[in-house]
């Protein structure tokens, strides 16, 4: 092994680490609220992003679960965070159950309960999904999402339901939300380097053939999607801090489909795609929203067309899938680009 | 009726077929032999377009580059593939009506003929075909082959998974055809079957032509039957 | 009462079937969830909506129009979106079949609005008729008869037709059906406008009878349907009818006996997926592709 290349990679690492600390002090104390708002978003999706990546692009197995894992990951949080008296005021459907009241703690404990909570219902749902050759976990996770929303609707004594729960106390800030971002990164990294990264390549590469080379696929599937599933509830938790407002709508398709799109642009399997597309998805959100606005088309005025947006996105989509599935980074990451460099390239 | 020059099929990043020439004249068996992945198969799969390849392969006098496996088909080029693939959800007759699915005029013809050259299948016309013997779905596989009225026909494998008796039948088959008019493509694993039969013969290794000549000469070459035939 | 509820657990199983039918044809062949297809049964319900209301049609013409509509609407998302990722890996079929389905229904959301539009359901449908015994509207009575008798016709051409047996061919190898001569892809496109078809039905079904259409309404109708084609065995007609008539059912009656679980209604489908899953993943019906006839 080259130490020279080698040393190379640490310095990235190092480096990586501390641009993000130096950029979340910087961005803190120097930017205006509305970007700081925006950042603290993209930082929630590229925990999002990565760990979506990880059962999708990694593991090759297509799921939609996203909206449904963030939902009980807010949830969850919300319901330790916000205070007791806040909770009697606001749940106006029904009174909430006594322990309702009673459950509390601490921003940190609040998200990994979220996680873990997720990352709980991922291993049921694992059991009969990928048992079987798992064509159906789209079908299961589309499901699910629906199912929370439906739970969450239904048990008002719990979830104020279609009210959703408010005051949550606004916990997340650019420390917490960077900071996650940059743990999960660095976690989902080492994940896919190590030995049950390459038995989750393996499954999505050909199954059939890992299965004869004696891995467990199902341990794989199921670790990558509960992987996932504990990432997501966290930044479930974080939004809920962050928004201090949730309620079932907030957790729809649209949401996953957000998400599958920022992975798939980014390049399926590569951890830098799902950031990149992220901050691409998220910017070019912001930007787009002129397209729901009513616009002047070369001099004719058109009305609003809310939804125009998802529309472009959607189209977008298919273009990506048809003529560039590569996406941005393919399956590459950042020190694959700089390897190439280094050998002259093959 | 087929003439191949320099062919190449690729998997992905692997070369199965690394530049290989042949030709089938009409009236002719031609066999292709060699060991287990030595890029039989490939060879024929590419004849029809199935897999990625490059190369100049002109059949009937035109050249096949641009067209699509089922427009191969229609001109005469058949293929009895691998494994047979029989519908094993269909009923063997309605086998026999896939093979002549564009000739809808002459198919009761053709499919009584069949029965006459196959009476086996015959008798469980109305039978899944998942349901028959290895040799029975052998027959039906190059029965429905022959539906299409094909004027090159190739087998792939035909022999495997056969007892020794029913390969001796499956041949004698293959005999008959050949002095029907039809011309043949003989891919096999079984050196010795398929030399008896051919007037020519190709033998291939890790994807190349190795030794090529008159199929009868070649049982009688000492490497050929150290390799090939057993020793 | 009951006798009521069973008719309407047969209507609404009857549209679940309709629309479960192409999304276990579509797999059968593809093995792909064409998610996009639940959004068919929406287009074939404008379609209608349109026909009557804007074009001012006879309500017959308008099932025509959208029964044609949306069997083209469905091919062409085969040969534009489909047919050029054959041979790419599945994920890239699936994620683009949710592009489609995504892109149908903010499409329609853009240009109709998301308000649900009262469908002008003819005064024919909507008269009420004694029919054994029971007082029901026409619309009710008229899905399970004539989704048996479009059932007949399915099966006919499928196991009685030339293009049929090439159908149920492609369900074993779509590779084998080439070197038939046949273009393979060309039958597939003809799954995808049956399949189309008979959901723009189910669609004009549930826009008379419910009666309204809006721009998400195939969104959860499309994902039970796909799960009552798993529980009935996906891959055969059969089963999606089944599935489809099990769901409908549970949903109605159970809701009929037991009111306070109206919120759960939605559930019930994706309960049955998961048992099924759980007990006999090839569904009731028990379709193993190796041995099957559709």
């Amino acid at each position: 092994m080259n130490t020279l290349m080698l040393k190379k990679e640490q310095w990235l690492k190092i480096s990586f680490v501390a641009i993000t600390v130096w950029f979340i002090w910087f961005s803190n104390s120097h930017f205006d609220e509305y970007t700081i708002r925006i950042l603290n978003n993209i930082a929630i999706f590229i925990i999002l992003a990565v760990s979506y990546n990880l059962i999708n692009g990694v593991t090759g197995q297509f799921s939609l679960e996203p909206n449904g894992f963030v939902a009980i990951g807010a949830y969850v949080a919300a319901l330790l965070l916000t205070s007791p008296e806040a909770k009697q005021y606001q749940y106006a459907i029904v009174d909430p159950y006594p322990f309702v009241l009673t459950l509390h703690a601490n921003f940190v404990v609040a998200l990994l309960l979220g996680g873990a909570f997720a990352a709980t219902l991922a291993a049921c749902l694992s059991f009969p999904v990928f048992r079987v050759r798992g064509d159906y976990l789209a079908i299961v996770t589309l499901g699910f999402g629906f199912i929370i929303k439906i739970l969450a609707i239904n048990v008002p004594e719990v979830t104020n339901g279609s009210l959703g729960i408010n005051d949550i106390p606004e916990f997340s800030n650019l420390y917490w939300t960077g900071g996650i971002a940059m743990i999960a990164v660095i976690v989902v990294l080492n994940i896919i380097n190590s030995k049950f990264g390459r038995a989750m390549k393996a499954v999505r590469d050909d199954e059939d053939a890992a299965t004869a080379m004696g891995v467990n696929t199902f341990k794989a599937k199921t670790l990558a999607f509960c992987t996932s599933a504990f990432f997501e509830g966290v930044g479930g938790g974080l939004l809920a801090a962050l928004l201090t407002s949730i309620s079932p709508d907030l957790f729809d398709f649209f949401f996953t489909f957000q998400l599958l799109i920022i992975i798939v642009l980014g390049g399926l399997g590569s951890t830098t795609g799902a950031i990149i597309g992220t901050v691409l998805v998220m910017g070019g959100s912001e930007w787009m929203r002129f397209l729901d606005e009513p616009m002047n088309l070369l001099g004719y005025e058109t009305t609003a067309m809310p939804g125009m947006r998802m529309v472009v996105f959607s189209l977008g989509l298919i273009l990506i899938m048809l003529f560039a599935r590569e996406g941005v980074m393919g399956k590459r990451e950042l020190t694959d680009l700089l390897k190439w460099r280094r050998k002259g390239g093959k | 009726m087929i003439n191949v020059k320099n062919l190449h099929v690729y998997y992905g990043l692997i070369e199965a077929v690394k530049g290989i020439d042949f030709e089938v004249k009409e009236g002719q068996i031609v066999s292709l032999i060699g060991s287990n992945g030595a890029g039989k198969s490939s060879t024929l799969k590419a004849l029809l377009n199935s897999v990625k390849k490059t190369g100049d392969i002109n059949f009937l006098g035109y050249d096949t580059r641009n067209h699509k496996t089922h427009t191969l088909v229609q001109h005469g080029l058949s293929l009895v593939p691998e494994g047979r693939k029989i519908f094993i959800n269909l009923t063997v007759e309605e086998n026999l009506r896939m093979g002549a699915f564009n000739n809808d005029e002459n198919y009761e013809h053709l499919r009584d003929t069949m029965y006459e050259l196959f009476p086996r299948i015959k008798d469980k016309r109305y039978q899944l075909a998942g349901t028959m013997s290895g040799g029975e779905q052998q027959m039906l596989a190059i029965s429905r082959a022959l539906m299409g009225e094909p004027k090159l026909l190739m087998l792939d494998e035909p022999s495997l998974g056969l007892a020794p008796k029913i390969v001796g039948e499956v041949f004698e088959i293959i005999m008959r055809l050949r002095a029907e008019g039809i011309t043949i493509l003989l891919v096999e694993q079984n050196a010795f079957a398929a030399l008896k039969i051919s007037d020519y013969a190709y033998v291939l290794e890790n994807g190349k032509i190795v030794m090529n000549g008159i199929a009868k000469e070649m049982i009688g070459d000492d490497t050929i039957r150290k390799k090939y035939l057993g020793g | 009462m009951f006798m009521q509820q069973m008719v309407n657990g047969f209507s609404l199983g009857s549209m679940y079937a309709l629309i479960a039918i192409g999304y276990t044809m579509v797999y059968g062949v593809l093995r792909l969830i064409n998610f996009a297809h639940g959004d068919i049964m929406m287009v074939g319900g404008f379609l209608g909506y349109f026909g009557i209301a804007v074009l001012g049609l006879p309500f017959g013409a308008a099932v025509i129009l959208a029964i044609v509509g949306s069997a083209l609407l469905g091919m062409a998302s085969d040969r534009i979106a489909y047919r050029p990722l054959r041979s790419a890996p599945k994920i890239s079929l699936l994620i683009t079949a949710i592009g489609v389905s995504f892109f149908l229904e903010n499409a329609f959301n853009v240009f109709f609005g998301g308000v649900p539009r009262a469908f002008p359901v003819p005064a024919y449908l909507e008269e009420v008729v004694d029919f054994m015994g029971l007082t029901m509207p026409v619309s009710a009575i008229i899905v399970p008869i004539i989704t048996a008798f479009l059932l007949a016709i399915i099966l006919w051409v499928l196991f009685k037709t030339k293009y049929g047996m090439a159908i149920r061919a492609l369900a074993f190898d779509v590779g084998t059906v080439n070197l038939m001569g046949i273009d393979a892809n060309r039958i597939i496109t003809l799954v995808f406008g049956i399949g189309s078809a008979l959901a723009a039905v189910g669609g004009i079904f549930w826009a008379v009878n419910y009666p309204s259409v809006e721009p998400m309404m195939g969104v959860l109708v499309g994902l039970k349907a796909f799960a009552a084609a798993v529980v009935g065995g996906i891959g055969s007609v059969g089963g999606a009818v089944l599935g489809g008539l099990i769901i409908g059912f549970t949903e109605v009656v159970v809701i009929a006996f037991f009111p306070e679980l109206g919120g759960y209604k939605d559930a019930f489908a994706f309960i049955f997926l998961i048992l099924i899953l759980l007990f006999k993943p090839t569904g009731i019906l028990g379709i193993d592709f190796e041995k099957s006839r559709f």
